[in-house]
């Protein structure tokens, strides 16, 4: 097996492991630096396939994700939750054991998700889709279960990431465009979300989105 | 013959593109009432007039097409005129000078929207109708056919501070909007999966029976709600009321047609085979909505309600003929057919002069007395001598007396009816006489409307002090209501002409014209179908009635004493009479609720000897609304609240739903 495979899974490993971290990660800040980690190690992860491949254009998109992931957005993040002043623990719905329990049922959905797909690709990454799958599932899963806003926005990012992952690992990348594209709209939906941060905290004096449930039509 | 840079076509798209540009001028000014309603209106009213021009040398000239460089990129305007085009043009045109010369002395300070919006609304309105009717693809007509939904909607609710107004608008745009889906639905069947959405290709495909029946079926249900055939037509009673005057006028008066125009061109010319059972549904949706239609108008007791009730028996009639030219044509006998069309296009032209003329002449007297209930008008005629007199040529000719305009074409509808020979369908054969008899029926009683509508609202004392300060209408509403009265005796005394114009629309559409033959006796008499078996003049008519009057008069004053007197009206020798005493619009409207008592839904409270303040009261409602349409809010408020179950307002909830929505998908993709 080459090396760049080897670094290849290695990095997807490190992606699912800090995964899962978030998943079990109480604390709204560590849960951003998990978010800048797992943006580095994407990173990374399209510097090896680039090298590897001789996609040339996956550097430029390695910087980009470099920029954005692990400084713009975990920068507008730690101003967010300064401003906000809530650095304090997340609740979650369900506790960890159990969350962590779905988790690895999710995971193992996603491996037999992937196994029909990556038996027809020919690409040197293919065995990293499942873990993508399981990435977008396990955010996904994050985002169910906490109930604060700012949480909620990071698994909404990590879900990029694991997207973004399953697009290196298994295509490798998207046409530039497409993925600038994307970049923006990350960009932008962060900017939006944290401008919706400061007016529901205006309307409900917190950031628990139960108090949402007034909006209902009664 | 005109040069070609003002061919008709041009004229008329000249006319839209002014109709816009006077009412972005109006926005531009939108406070200034004297600048919207001395200039504008006046200007639109001209613009009526060039399409009136633009119609009569249009008619008999060969179609025109062109395609303008607007709309999507690689999609453009396909337009066309043609006879059947020009006709509604010339009528919207004749309707259209009548109403903007009314209106510039109508809409007053402080009622509903500012003038200039108002006035951009009106002139928009405008502009897509004659954009309808000139449209030569399904996406200009669908995009002119909502701008006008629209328009009208925001006229409709021009005082939208009235929650009252405010439901009529919604059930306006409701009711437009199944319409509309339906016409889109109908030509999507029309263009026959060719992808292809101009006319011109509609016209070449020949659709299978099924698809063929599928496109009418969904062209009368959708045009049927603009024209408020049963059961779609509860929105009429409702929004007409609520709208100003003059865009009663115009939505009863032209809009119904165009709508009219849309079966007729979807009918006749998009469909290349009729199928005999359309005409058969056609003519009994139409009778019973004219049967309907009168007899609710002869139980209401609201004016503008009344007259939105006699829309709707019109419509029916128009709709019948419609019918029965469909029978005809199938069944090879094109002179009938071709009879029966001029009767439908001449009572389309007809209904959009007296009925606006009707509706404009209301609002007249709603400005004049601030009151639409007739329990209260009552003695008009002094106090406002220029609106009644126009208000009864009106009634004259809506109740289809002659030598006015209205008899002319239930006339010849009737001779339609009459000539019918034996068709090759047994069941047909008995519906005729039966048809025609429903037809008689209707037109009957729409006289007894009319007896009620003047008589209530014109004769006899005033039911209210205050209507004796009622005041005529000044210069430019009279020259609205002269025009448009005017039209209607000249459409009454020179059938001949509009009917060798009309002959230009049946040529292509009927293969067949009668003008020919209905002018064989002279032009002074029209003879369907032959002159030994009937023929009507109404210039001798006029004059056996002009010499009748005179020589009565002069009789009566030669040889009676011959001094005139004046004395109360209708006081019967009876000296204490007040105006209690008259007969009401609930008392006049009696007798056809009793004998009609099974089609209404009737809530009334009686007093009993012993109340001590006894009252009266008597609302008389639409069954169909309680069978039909309350059953479909009902089960779509079900509907509603079981969907409503799965919204909680909680946010993680939602993303559980599209988490397992998304597994479960993935699962089963595997």
């Amino acid at each position: 097996m080459p090396i760049s495979l080897q670094l290849i899974n290695l990095m997807a490993a490190l992606l699912l492991l800090i995964a899962f971290a978030m998943l079990s990660q109480r604390r709204i800040l560590s849960l951003i630096y998990l978010f800048a980690w797992q943006g580095a190690v994407l990173a990374a992860n399209s510097v090896i396939v680039a090298w590897s491949t001789g996609q040339t254009h996956l550097y430029y998109s390695a910087l980009v994700t470099f920029a954005l992931k692990v400084v713009v957005l975990p920068w507008i993040l730690h101003r967010l939750i300064i401003r906000l002043n809530i650095k304090w623990d997340v609740e979650t719905l369900i506790n960890i054991p159990t969350t962590m329990l779905a988790g690895i049922a999710l995971v193992i959905i996603s491996f037999n998700l992937a196994l029909p797909i990556s038996q027809l690709a020919g690409t040197i990454t293919r065995g990293t889709l499942g873990i993508a799958i399981a990435i977008v599932l396990l955010s996904f899963l994050m985002m169910i279960t906490r109930r604060k806003a700012v949480p909620q926005v990071i698994g909404f990012l990590a879900m990029e990431n694991g997207l973004f992952f399953a697009a290196t690992s298994t295509t490798y990348g998207m046409p530039m465009v497409v993925e600038l594209g994307i970049a923006l709209d990350v960009l932008i939906g962060m900017v939006i979300l944290g401008i919706f941060f400061f007016q529901v905290r205006e309307a409900f004096d917190s950031l628990d989105l139960k108090h949402m449930e007034k909006l209902r039509e009664e | 013959m005109l040069p070609s840079v003002a061919s008709p076509l041009n004229l008329i798209l000249g006319v839209i593109v002014s109709w816009l540009a006077i009412g972005l001028v109006g926005l531009a000014r939108p406070l200034s009432l004297r600048f919207v309603s001395r200039v504008l209106f006046p200007l639109g009213a001209a613009g009526g007039l060039v399409l009136m021009a633009a119609a009569f040398f249009g008619i008999p000239a060969a179609p025109a097409t062109l395609v303008l460089p607007l709309g999507l990129p690689d999609l453009p305007f396909h337009i066309r005129l043609d006879a059947l085009s020009a006709i509604f043009v010339g009528l919207l045109g004749v309707a259209v000078v009548g109403i903007s010369l009314f209106s510039s002395g109508y809409f007053r300070r402080g009622q509903g929207s500012a003038p200039g919006v108002l006035c951009l609304q009106y002139h928009l309105f405008l502009a897509s109708m004659v954009t309808v009717l000139l449209a030569d693809d399904a996406y200009l007509f669908m995009v002119a056919w909502e701008t006008m939904a629209i328009a009208s909607y925001f006229l409709v609710t021009s005082s939208h501070k009235i929650p009252e107004i405010r439901s009529a608008g919604f059930l306006y745009l409701l009711i437009a909007h199944l319409g509309a889906i339906a016409i889109l639905l109908c030509f999507g069947v029309l263009q026959g999966g060719q992808g292809d959405y101009t006319f011109a290709a509609m016209r070449g495909i020949e659709l299978a029976p099924f698809w063929g029946s599928v496109a009418f079926l969904l062209a009368l249900f959708g045009f049927g709600a603009k024209a408020g055939i049963l059961p779609l037509h509860v929105w009429l009673p409702e929004a007409h009321p609520a709208a100003p005057s003059p865009v009663s006028a115009l939505m009863s008066g032209v809009m119904l047609k165009i709508a009219i125009y849309g079966i007729l061109r979807v009918t006749f010319d998009l469909l290349q085979v009729q199928i005999w059972w359309w005409g058969a549904l056609a003519l009994g949706l139409g009778l019973l909505t004219a049967l309907f239609g009168v007899m609710f108008a002869a139980v209401q007791s609201d004016m503008k309600r009344l007259l939105a009730y006699s829309s709707i028996e019109n419509i029916g009639i128009i709709v019948a003929g419609i019918g029965l030219t469909i029978i005809f044509h199938v069944y090879g006998n094109p002179h009938l057919a071709a009879l029966a069309l001029v009767a439908t296009l001449y009572h389309s032209l007809n209904h959009a002069c007296f009925k606006s003329l009707l509706f404009l002449v209301t609002g007249s007297v709603l400005h004049a007395t601030h009151e639409r209930s007739l329990g209260k008008l009552g003695g008009l005629i002094h106090n406002m001598p220029w609106v009644a007199a126009t208000a009864l040529i009106g009634s004259l000719a809506i109740a289809g007396l002659p030598p006015l305009n209205g008899f002319v074409s239930e006339w010849l509808l009737l001779q339609a009816f009459l000539f019918s020979p034996g068709l090759a369908n047994n069941y047909l054969n008995m519906l005729v006489p039966v048809a025609a008899a429903a037809l008689v029926l209707a037109a009957a009683l729409s006289g007894y409307v009319m007896v009620k509508f003047y008589g209530v609202v014109f004769l006899g004392q005033h039911r209210e002090a205050r209507l004796a300060e009622a005041r005529d209408e000044g210069p430019w509403a009279r020259a609205g209501l002269v025009w448009l009265a005017a039209a209607c005796v000249l459409l009454g005394l020179l059938p001949i002409v509009i009917i060798r114009l009309l002959d230009h629309v049946t040529l292509p559409l009927v293969n067949f014209a009668i003008g020919a033959d209905a002018a064989r006796a002279g032009w002074l008499l029209i003879a369907p179908v032959s002159p030994e078996r009937a023929s009507y003049g109404p210039l001798l008519f006029l004059l056996g009635i002009l010499g009748t009057v005179l020589f009565t008069f002069a009789l009566v004053r030669w040889l009676y004493h011959g001094r005139v007197r004046r004395g109360d009206a209708w006081d019967c020798g009876f000296p204490a009479q007040n105006a209690r005493m008259q007969d009401t619009a609930e008392g006049f409207g009696q007798p056809i609720k009793q004998i009609f008592e099974p089609f209404f839904r009737i809530r009334r409270h009686l007093p009993s000897p012993f109340d001590a303040q006894p009252f009266y009261s008597a609302a008389t409602e639409d069954r169909l609304w309680h069978w039909l349409y309350l059953p479909i809010a009902r089960v779509n408020e079900r509907l509603a609240a079981w969907i409503g179950i799965l919204q909680h307002g909680r946010i993680y909830l939602y993303l559980l739903y599209s988490f397992v929505t998304l597994l479960v998908l993935l699962i089963i993709v595997r």
